[in-house]
């Protein structure tokens, strides 16, 4: 095969290449290094990436130096990154847009063949890992015969599997080989998956990806020296490279164990864990070239893949889209807020404080009716600091500034110095509007007045404030310190400042915002009611539990409803259905059966390590005496067209200002997957949006080729 | 190896830093020499070829701190061509440091008359201007970004000793505004500063007063001070030295030189240590470089009777003195006050502490020892150990 055989792909221009320079190395002993520095020529901001013109490249240097090596001119040949990177792994901007699946077959066999020849070259191959390695990066270095690793790179991970790919430039041949199976199986599906865990150099040296770790201060030059050592004939021990024994034996089982642990966490909807598994299973036995050919055909199908345009796209909203929030005024206009106020010292307002103390590093005051609550939350907060330092989280410096910072009162005067006061009092109109009427008179004009309501009117709420512009919606997701959405509502009246405000200290907690407008559940719980009601109505209809699971399993949701709701609680989730329902009772269901399961306690029944095994045979007692009118398939098509109607109602009403707002809200506050793009890309694709409206969410289509 | 000897010691009134300040329109480099020639005024039998070297710090040497302004300033002030001179960084403790090095090389007799001291001009040159820290600081999180802001380090002091309260600051700042003033009054200042002109928007000026003092301070005045460091913060601009332009010089000897030049030294370098903390709380510094100094010289912590300490901040001192269990009144401590009254001019400070111990060891034979000792920027400690050349034996 010659390079010429991958011409079409040369076609592409706006590609920022990654160069190959090369240097030669005298070593020590005598011989010859020839080092690769593989560039793109921008600062840090623009990590180097792999397309099709750098690879190109990086094969014709590497050809050109195989004839040196051949000459006997070059003992050894290395490839490093410039400052920081190694490289961040193939250019997915351009993996995103090819227009044929025969584009990315090509692609992917230009990448084996450009890598590959580190594996086939006459001289020792290195890689020295200087920096972020990520996914085609890191396999560059796994490609060579051996690998150093600086003790400062940041980042080093196959991702692919999070993005809906696998890593097809070799990683999923070469890896395994390398490591052995239960490694392999970590970094390549278990890491991705739990949100891309990456691996700090240490862990890279530990599990054998790298044979030397060195410092950072001078990690070219000791790199350099020990490639020399191993030129010379030393041989570094791999430990972990798996023997005959692993591969008959324990290969095999590994991978089922693998499968059938992915199987309950995710599903089997999505398509690149699985296919990512499968290769690593063939790899145990067999040629490279006939890996390197699997991959290919593996990549090729993924790459074509609706899942993989899905996740594509939900990648950029989570990356791109969230850090410029729609319809955010300009951040100019925010109030520095220097002290926060948290009404209410209950389980919600004290991680409120703590995250506020932690994110915020501003004096942090909380009141509630009685001073035995306000010591409790104060306890709280104090106890899950401590808990941080001995975990080794928090410094006991920073323990004791967050500590000092934290007070408590029952004389609301206290908060007259506050900038931002939110509450997170019982969910009732008037005890809020009490709250907010006895705080107005004591803050100062411009401090800006938070709710933390998930189903009353912001506005509503307002009404009794003298100044209603300063009011607006901050809505977290339980657990809070984990749930990376923030739901703004910006109500009729909220002004400018407010909402300026509001998205600034969200971003500094480091939360994803959207705004809102005033609308009963906002963005997430009108949905997840929506689709929890339904879920409920086919239960009261009659249909079993599992069956009802099971019909809504084609959308790949990571968890069945039944779960969902005892997750969030069963008592909070018929809070949801019924003020959901008083939104408008023509769409969204409401029913008394899960009162009776909120208060008998659960649905499911589960094993010792608390995972689902079955359904509570007095649950289905309570739920029972429905008769049944719908298939499985009709409860799965009535679902999607119902929500692709609310979803497009919700646009109409502005309740957010895109479908792209959308689908971050369901990605980051519901854990929707990636490879459904949130929901708007999948209801496209299965027509749900297009019967009901006649149009699609996004156009055009988000889907594979 | 012979005893090196603190002569004598000379300063320029202090200045604040900025448009605002008496010297903003003053060059740095003019202050240093207008206090180097003030100094050997003073020591008219001393003859200046007999200068063996002179030691100049500063913090940031580029523009009129630069270019080795140890040689720049000994040929704008005239000495003869045959005397040396070099620059030193040691940030706020430049000048100690200059001391200490210049004082060593008296020791193994290879100087026997040397001027040391620092200037800053805070104004020009605003702390870490013009620096390029190494990425790799916060590429590898070697140092929190907050440590290179001073405040902040001594807001940490006050994280790591909840004992150390804001309210003790104050009081601290209070009394040392109160001492300065006192020492004023007597004229124990005066007495060692060099007059300087400076041209100012409103005309010539001859300066000869420090211009920071602040002596009306309050504890109820200070109390709601803006803590510009962080929200909820204890440090203000009334707790922490100000930002200062000024200069300082010293003449040191060794015992051939004494003798010869019929000089009359004030107290004599007994020892000294520089220690490394963790940046991010530099303030702590002077605790582990004063446990070596007195170490290395075989002497305790009860053997001192004078303390001069810079105090960069009101916490940094407390948490001196709290770790060597000496009340935040005690007598023995800058007993005419200190940075905090008469500001801070970074490289400059480590002078005006010896030059004030010195003159107090001249007022109290009764006391043997004394140390002058400073917190450092990046984290370190500098302490000297002096001996009172007046010391008398007697007890008070």
């Amino acid at each position: 095969m010659k390079l010429d055989y991958f011409e079409e792909l040369w076609a592409n221009q706006d590609e920022v290449i990654t160069h190959s320079y090369v240097q030669d190395v005298k070593l020590q002993s005598g011989k010859t290094l020839a080092l690769i520095t593989l560039d793109n020529g921008k600062d840090h901001t623009r990590p180097s990436t792999l397309g099709p013109l750098t690879l190109k490249e990086f094969s014709e240097t590497v050809e050109a130096l195989e004839v040196r090596a051949r000459a006997g001119e070059i003992h050894g040949l290395a490839v490093t990154g410039k400052p920081y990177f190694l490289a961040a792994g193939a250019d997915l901007s351009k993996a995103g847009n090819l227009a044929s699946s025969r584009a990315g077959r090509l692609f992917v066999e230009l990448g084996h063949f450009a890598l590959g020849k580190l594996g086939n070259f006459p001289v020792p191959t290195f890689v020295f890992i200087n920096g972020l390695a990520l996914g085609g990066g890191l396999e560059i270095a796994l490609n060579a015969n051996y690998r150093t690793v600086n003790k400062a790179a940041p980042a080093i991970a196959l991702p692919e599997v999070f993005l809906g790919l696998l890593p097809g430039w070799g990683g999923a041949y070469l890896l395994p080989n390398l490591i052995g199976i239960r490694n392999s199986l970590k970094v390549i599906i278990e890491n991705p998956l739990k949100q891309n865990r990456m691996l700090s150099p240490e862990e890279t040296f530990k599990l054998g990806i790298a044979d030397a770790i060195f410092e950072p201060q001078r990690f070219i030059e000791d790199s350099v020296a020990w490639a020399d050592k191993v030129i010379d004939g030393h041989k570094p021990a791999r430990k972990n490279k798996p023997g005959l024994f692993e591969k008959l034996v324990l290969w095999t089982p590994a991978v089922s164990i693998a499968r059938k642990m992915l199987k309950q966490k995710i599903g089997t909807v999505p398509l690149a864990p699985y296919a990512a598994l499968d290769l690593i299973d063939k790899a145990k036995f067999g040629s490279k070239e006939a890996a390197f050919k699997r991959e290919d055909e593996e990549l090729e199908k993924l790459i074509s893949s609706d899942q993989f345009r899905a996740s594509m796209y939900a990648f950029n909203l989570v990356q791109k889209h969230a850090k410029n929030p729609q319809g955010a005024p300009d951040p100019k206009l925010a109030i520095k807020v220097q002290k926060v106020g948290i009404v209410g010292a209950g389980l919600m307002a004290s991680q409120f404080a703590l995250l506020f103390l932690r994110r915020l590093s501003v004096p942090v005051i909380i009141t509630d009716v009685s001073q035995e609550r306000v010591d409790k939350g104060l306890a709280y907060v104090r106890s899950e600091l401590d808990k941080l330092v001995e975990k080794g989280r928090l410094s006991v410096d920073d323990r004791n500034r967050y500590s000092g910072n934290l007070s408590g009162t029952l004389d609301l005067k206290d908060f007259a110095s506050c900038d931002w006061v939110i509450e997170a009092v019982f969910e009732e109109m008037k005890i809020k509007q009490e709250v907010f009427t006895r705080i107005e008179e004591v803050v100062r004009a411009d401090c800006v007045l938070a709710t933390n309501t998930s189903s009353l009117s912001v506005d509503e709420i307002a009404k009794v404030l003298k100044h209603p512009e300063r009011m607006v919606g901050f809505h977290f997701f339980n657990p809070v310190a984990v749930m990376p959405l923030l739901e703004v509502v910006k109500a009729p009246k909220s002004n400018e400042v407010s909402i300026a405000t509001a998205m600034k200290v969200a971003k500094d907690l480091k939360k994803t915002a959207v705004i809102t407008s005033d609308s009963t559940g906002f963005v997430v719980n009108r949905l997840l009611g929506y689709l929890l009601g339904e879920a409920m109505r086919a239960v009261d209809e009659g249909i079993p539990f599992e069956e009802v699971a099971d019909a809504i399993a084609p959308l790949g949701l990571p968890m069945n409803p039944f779960d969902l709701l005892e997750l969030v609680g069963l008592q909070v989730g018929a809070h949801v259905l019924d003020s959901m329902h008083g939104f408008s009772s023509e769409r969204f269901y409401k029913t008394e059966s899960l009162h009776k399961l909120a208060k008998y306690g659960k649905i499911r029944t589960k094993d010792s390590k608390g995972n689902p095994t079955g359904y509570d045979p007095e649950a289905i007692k309570i739920v029972s005496g429905g008769t049944r009118k719908r298939t499985k398939d009709q409860v799965f098509e009535q679902l999607v067209e119902g929500l692709a109607k609310e979803i497009r109602l919700m646009l109409d009403e502005g309740v957010v200002q895109s479908a792209e707002d959308i689908d971050l809200c369901m990605i980051m506050g519901a854990g929707w997957p990636f490879h459904l793009g949130g929901i708007t890309p999948y209801l496209d694709r299965v027509g749900a949006s297009q019967k009901v409206s006649g149009q699609s969410f996004h156009n055009p289509m988000i889907k594979g080729v | 190896m012979q005893n090196t000897y603190f002569v004598d010691g000379v300063r320029t009134p202090f200045g604040k830093a900025g448009e605002k300040g008496v010297y903003w329109n003053t060059r740095a480099d003019d202050l240093i020499v207008k206090s180097m020639i003030g100094l050997l005024d003073r020591h008219p039998n001393l003859p200046k070829e007999s200068i063996d070297d002179v030691a100049i710090a500063a913090t940031t040497q580029t523009g009129d701190q630069g270019l080795t302004i140890g040689r720049t300033s000994t040929l704008l002030a005239g000495l003869p061509l045959s005397v040396p001179g070099f620059a030193i960084d040691r940030m706020c403790a430049g000048a100690m440091t200059a001391v200490t090095m210049t004082g060593s090389a008296i020791g193994v007799s290879a100087y026997d008359v040397v001027l040391a001291g620092g200037v800053e001009h805070m104004g020009r040159h605003p702390m870490g201007d013009g620096a390029d820290p190494n990425p790799r600081f916060i590429a590898e999180r070697l140092v929190d970004p907050e440590a290179l802001n001073m405040g902040n380090t001594a807001e940490k002091i006050h994280d790591r000793f909840p004992s150390l309260t804001k309210e003790r600051a104050d009081a601290f700042a209070v009394r040392s505004q109160q001492r300065a003033a006192a020492a004023y009054e007597k004229g124990y200042i005066q007495q060692d500063l060099v007059t300087i002109s400076a041209t100012t928007p409103e005309g010539v000026r001859v300066v000869d007063r420090d211009e920071l003092l602040r002596p009306d301070s309050t504890i109820e005045g200070m109390k709601d001070l803006k803590t510009p460091f962080r929200a909820g913060g204890r440090v203000t601009a009334g707790n922490a030295s100000p930002l200062t332009d000024g200069a300082t010089i010293s003449l040191l000897a060794g015992d051939q030189a004494v003798k010869q030049y019929g000089l009359k030294p004030r107290m004599r370098m007994v020892g000294f240590a520089f220690a490394g903390v963790e940046p991010e709380i530099m303030g702590i510094g002077p605790i582990p470089s004063t446990e070596k100094a007195l170490r290395k010289v075989g002497l305790g912590i009860s053997d001192i009777g004078l303390f001069e300490i810079n105090e960069a901040f009101a916490v940094q001192v407390l948490s001196f003195l709290e770790h060597f269990k000496i009340d935040d009144e005690d007598k023995r401590v800058n007993v005419w006050g200190g940075a905090i009254a008469f500001g801070h001019p970074l490289a400059s400070s480590g002078v005006r502490l010896m030059n004030q111990l010195s003159r107090q060891f001249e007022m109290r034979p009764d006391v043997r020892y004394g140390i002058t000792t400073m917190c450092i920027g990046l984290g370190m400690g500098g302490t000297v150990i002096w001996e009172n050349e007046f010391f008398d034996g007697k007890k008070s």
